[in-house]
């Protein structure tokens, strides 16, 4: 390496650190205390203390019996995770179905007219999820719009209980986070050359093979980076299942909030902290293997 | 030919369900904003047109004061993140074989990987010790919690901005005998003020409608303008919450708007 290099290098970094010192206290630092902290002991009215020990850890999956002192799994908290799961898939599937149309439609809507349907998709995701949460409520509760109207059509008799379950959250989550899978899909799509389609049919290739084989290889990449940006903010939501799920319908980010509130466990907070955090980076690690896959294969 | 070719331009379910996909983006928010000009007491009830509830909104002190702390804590996290995201890209955009470009690269990215929950938890065990240690009670932690997450989106137009650069200004510069520092200051960063605004009026609206760091890292009496209202929706719904969000729904919406314009205009300027 030349001096030059060096001295750029240096300039660099120093011009960088005052960013990264920011960032190391307002982010990347304290994430690592939290792991310190999962493997600490409850504090006797809030925080932590010593010794250092894998309780919180163990606690995380298996609950030990107040009678007779054996170890079982800890139902109430699979039960959470099952749904945190259960309820991130689903949306990702129900915003992909919804999705892909819309993708593929501004996609082929002609030049001076995509911009407008682009700002269309882009106003809601930048608008406050916590607003758009709101909205939602006014059309799902019991003397929402949607209750309202199945009322006069005489669909149903009585008004629908859907706020605070389990399908408000869904329906919420794939409300809020349907922008962040059109979005790189659009950009998929919208890289298609249709001459590619021309030359499969020449081939003689029949619409399903054309689909299969010629469309959805280049379009692959939009739709795995849409799942997992839609994927990876719904395992970790709050905002939404706090304002539709209620307090029966918890989430794993509310059931991490628990704990540093009424439940006083920071431990067990910390440490389903750092589960979360290890499957958000599983998922990232997933997608980045699939896509390089993905890359080889075309290359 | 007996089979129909597949048209991609041409797939008559495809617009229905996008054209009922962007009904569906819409309505919650048009119902949203008409019920916040709802007449009437009752939530369920449609009572005539009325500005009532911004009235209440208007005249409601713990509203203002939220209103003003969300501003004041946008403003000066906004501030801080574009000054510090200037710098950062500006050492690092340029300098194509530093090392360790990709650290400083994920170190800048990484609030846009962690779940927001996690990083909330996470400031609010180090601010916990932060306050106990100082004493310290005011809004800086916010400001610097909101400074924290905002470097990626500012970071994010200035750089872009810096890559379609031309480089040679700066040569011409340097070739005229000015410092690093001339150039920057007469060449670079001119040039690069679109890209900053950008990045400042991203950095502002992200600020402005986070909930959930702000949620736990304020302590009591600093609610924003959205904890404040995802405190009210504990209650229920309230049509003084919804007079809230369409107000804030306005400055989003304008702030965007202006945005995509400079952004535009910017893109225009390149060619």
């Amino acid at each position: 390496m030349s001096a030059g290099q060096g001295q750029a290098n240096r300039t660099s970094w120093s011009l960088a650190a005052p960013a990264l010192a920011l960032l190391l206290i307002g982010s990347i630092g304290p994430l690592l205390i939290v792991l310190v902290y999962s493997f600490m002991t409850p504090g006797d009215y809030s925080g932590v203390q010593r010794p250092f020990t894998t309780q919180a850890w163990e606690q995380v999956f298996l609950t030990r019996d107040i009678f007779d002192d054996t170890l079982g799994w800890a139902d109430a908290h699979m039960t959470i995770f099952w749904r945190s799961v259960k309820l991130s898939v689903l949306t990702a599937v129900i915003t992909f179905l919804l999705g892909l149309p819309t993708a593929w439609f501004i996609a082929t809507r002609p030049p001076d007219r995509r911009a407008l349907w682009l700002f269309l998709i882009t106003i809601p995701f930048w608008t406050n999820l916590l607003i758009r949460t709101i909205a939602i409520n006014e059309i799902i509760r019991n003397e929402g719009l949607l209750n309202q109207v199945l009322l006069k059509l005489g669909v149903i008799g009585a008004p629908l209980q859907i706020l605070y379950t389990d399908t408000a959250v869904l329906i919420g989550m794939a409300y809020v986070y349907l922008p962040m899978m059109v979005l790189p899909m659009y950009a998929a799509i919208d890289r298609f050359d249709t001459r590619l389609l021309e030359a499969a049919y020449d081939l003689f290739a029949n619409r399903w093979q054309a689909l299969w084989h010629v469309v959805l290889p280049v379009i692959r990449p939009g739709i795995l980076a849409g799942s997992i940006l839609v994927f990876v903010p719904s395992l970790g939501a709050y905002v939404t299942p706090r304002v539709l799920g209620g307090g029966k319908n918890m989430m794993i980010g509310n059931f991490i909030e628990l704990q540093f509130g009424q439940g006083q466990n920071w431990p067990l907070g910390a440490a389903l902290a750092v589960l979360l955090l290890i499957a958000v980076g599983l998922a990232l690690t997933v997608y980045v293997r699939v896509l390089g896959g993905a890359g080889r294969a075309d290359g | 030919m007996a089979e129909r070719r597949f048209d991609p331009t041409r797939l008559p379910g495809f617009a229905t369900v996008a054209v009922a996909v962007f009904v569906l983006l819409y309505l919650p928010i048009a119902t949203l904003v008409a019920y916040s000009f709802n007449g009437g007491d009752s939530v369920a009830v449609w009572g005539g047109f009325s500005l009532d509830w911004y009235g209440r909104a208007w005249a409601n002190e713990t509203v203002k004061a939220a209103a003003l702390r969300s501003v004041v804590i946008a403003a000066c996290a906004s501030a801080l993140a574009t000054t510090l995201a200037t710098l950062a890209a500006v050492g690092v955009v340029r300098n194509r074989r530093m090392k360790g470009r990709a650290v400083v690269y994920m170190a800048i990215n990484q609030p846009l990987m962690v779940p927001e929950i996690v990083t909330a938890v996470a400031l609010l065990i180090f601010f916990a010790s932060v306050r106990q240690f100082t004493g310290y009670q005011g809004l800086g932690y916010l400001i610097a919690a909101h400074a924290a997450f905002c470097v990626p989106f500012a970071y994010l137009p200035i750089s872009a901005r810096l890559e379609g650069m031309d480089a040679t200004l700066e040569a011409a510069a340097a070739d005229l005998y000015a410092t690093p520092r001339q150039a920057f200051r007469h060449v670079t960063l001119p040039l690069l003020t679109p890209g900053i605004i950008a990045g400042a009026m991203l950095a502002f609206v992200i600020s402005l409608d986070d909930v959930v760091i702000t949620e736990f890292v304020k302590s009591a009496g600093q609610d924003t303008l959205p904890t404040y209202m995802l405190a009210q929706m504990r209650r229920g719904v309230s049509p003084e919450v919804n007079a809230i969000s369409t107000m804030l729904l306005m400055v989003t919406v304008v702030l965007l708007t202006a945005f995509f314009i400079i952004n535009k205009q910017t893109n225009r300027g390149k060619q």
